[in-house]
């Protein structure tokens, strides 16, 4: 009972492991349908807008609040700005924004390749000698590789802004002290890692959403469950990336 | 490239297919010979369908080989089997359109990805000629959704046809379709092959519609095909199968 289960086990691994190499050979041949990857990132960004602004405001807020007691008890609340920054930058903003990202973009990517499949349409791009993996998984495995670092960022401005607006009515804290304390903490270490996991991320969602979508069997139930698997893989992927990336950091720190 | 007009479009031999134990096709053999039309009779579920996805590298065959064109589909690189895919149109079953894309674009989405070139004035003369033949130009703007089953099958045979291919394979080309519009389709097939030297496999249910595309018939029974002589020479065959075929469409139907 045992080989046959790891025999599948290795086959998936390999599917999967195939599945990313192929986005890797497609990011070095023409063409690259800008024109479709440009969509896919208006698609993407629109999307999880909305909802990456309102969760960044409030954990702006909220974090602000419920640290203020605890460095009151120091004595030490005018180091608010420079906690809150380092927690935004280095963790918040890339995972928050991510988490968003897999629920609103990965089920999205999910359910349109999936019901692209049972309805046959990519046999029909196969057929009219059209790539389907280049013009459907290529082009929105880069839209969220691409999108995601740049709406953690936006996320980031968001959740300071929302901290700035705590702080300065408790505290009386100018905005330019307030980026002041809170930029000069922070190093391009914590800047480029957070970007890097964001690209991490981003393209995570893309590629596992795609290949659960793209490989879909069974009509209308085969793409709900290929919508959902999106979602649960790509957030379990990403804890894990970020408990690895978070070592490795931790390690390039200690250089 | 193409060899001389000569030798066959499509040549199939001993092509087997099996779903783990279900048997499909056990081995086929069949012939298509240029600007020729060849109709594939066949009940619900014996395997019309996984035939000719075989035959344009969709599924891929167990056993037996498989020309199209010359070329053998079942060892060719993509590279080369793209090069061949744009020499045959495809049309699907279920219509299969993009249904995020308007019927225009559906049309002309063959064309703007295999030959990116093609001046915006060449592409919109094509789709509208498309689209014309099969009675829908003023669908152009709609969306899939926003069409009826027949309509969206009469714009899939559209799409099939824009790229101009050498070898159409239709996948039941007038079920669920009126008498009306049938006729008009089938008129099409028999003018397509008219004016492109198409050679056609045309997967039907319909005998009036196999009279009248077909140069020859074949009847695709337990995973082998009989007849692929003339209509009435398939009839004549002393086959259980082929004759209940032929007396539910002619006695249990309404004429009219
Ligand atoms: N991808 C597949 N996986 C497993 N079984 C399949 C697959 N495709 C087809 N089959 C099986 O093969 C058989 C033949 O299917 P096919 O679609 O070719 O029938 P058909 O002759 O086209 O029927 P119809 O006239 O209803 O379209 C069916 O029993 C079907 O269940
Ligand atoms: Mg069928």
């Amino acid at each position: 009972m045992i080989a046959p289960g790891v025999d599948r086990f290795a086959v998936a691994v390999y599917d999967r492991a195939l599945f990313v190499a192929r986005f890797f050979l497609e990011l070095v041949r023409p063409p690259w349908h800008v024109r479709a990857v440009i969509d896919q990132c208006i698609e993407v960004g629109i999307r999880s807008l909305p909802l990456v602004s309102l969760t960044g405001f409030v954990i702006g807020i909220v974090f602000t609040k419920q640290s203020r007691p605890s460095l009151e008890a120091f004595g030490a609340s005018s180091w608010l700005p420079s906690l809150i920054t380092i927690a935004i930058v280095r963790a918040l903003a890339p995972l928050v924004t991510a988490l968003i990202c897999s629920g609103r973009v990965g089920s999205q990517i999910g359910a349109e390749l999936g019901s692209m499949r049972v309805t046959e349409q990519i046999d029909a791009m196969e057929v009219s000698a059209i790539n389907p993996f280049k013009y459907l998984v290529f082009t929105r495995t880069l839209a969220t590789t691409l999108m995601v670092p740049a709406l953690t960022m936006y996320c980031g401005l968001i959740a300071m802004a929302g901290s700035f607006l705590n702080i300065t009515t408790n505290e009386k804290t100018s905005l330019s002290a307030f980026l002041w304390d809170g930029f000069s903490t922070i190093s391009f270490l914590d800047v480029w890692s957070s970007l890097a996991k964001a690209i991490v991320f981003g393209f995570t969602i893309g590629i596992i959403s795609s290949f659960q979508g793209y490989h879909t069997k069974g009509g209308t139930q085969g793409v709900g469950r290929a919508a959902n698997q999106a979602v649960v893989l790509s957030m379990f992927a990403i804890f894990i990336e970020e408990a690895l990336i978070v070592q490795i950091i931790g390690a390039l720190r200690a250089m | 490239m193409g060899g001389p007009s000569g030798d066959p479009a499509i040549v199939l031999r001993g092509v087997t297919k099996s779903f783990g134990s279900l048997h499909v096709l056990r081995g086929v053999d069949l012939d298509v010979h240029r600007s020729e039309n060849v109709v594939v009779l066949g009940k619900s579920g014996t395997g019309k369908s996984v035939l000719t996805k075989t035959i344009v590298g969709l599924l891929k065959p167990d056993e037996g080989t498989i020309h199209v064109l010359g070329q053998d589909v079942t060892t060719l690189r993509p590279r080369e089997m793209d090069a061949l895919r744009v020499r045959i149109g495809y049309s699907f079953q279920h219509s299969a359109l993009y249904d995020s894309m308007t019927i225009a674009e559906n049309v002309a989405f063959p064309l703007i990805m295999n030959e990116p070139k093609t001046p915006r004035g060449e592409v919109a003369d094509r789709v509208d000629a498309a689209l014309e033949s099969v009675g829908l130009l003023n669908a152009k703007p709609q969306m899939p959704a926003e069409l009826s089953g027949g309509q969206q099958k009469r714009v899939g045979i559209a799409r099939a046809l824009i790229l101009e291919p050498e070898v159409m394979l239709y996948d039941e080309p007038t079920a669920g379709l009126d008498p009306l519009t049938c006729g008009e389709i089938n008129d099409l097939i028999v003018q397509v092959r008219e004016s492109h030297q198409t050679s056609a496999i045309v997967i039907t249910h319909d005998l009036a519609s196999a009279k009248h595309v077909g140069d020859r018939v074949a009847m695709l029974i337990e995973g082998q095909m009989i007849g692929g002589g003339t209509f009435d020479e398939l009839f004549a065959l002393d086959h259980p199968q082929v004759r209940s075929f032929y007396a539910y469409n002619f006695t249990d139907q309404d004429p009219t």
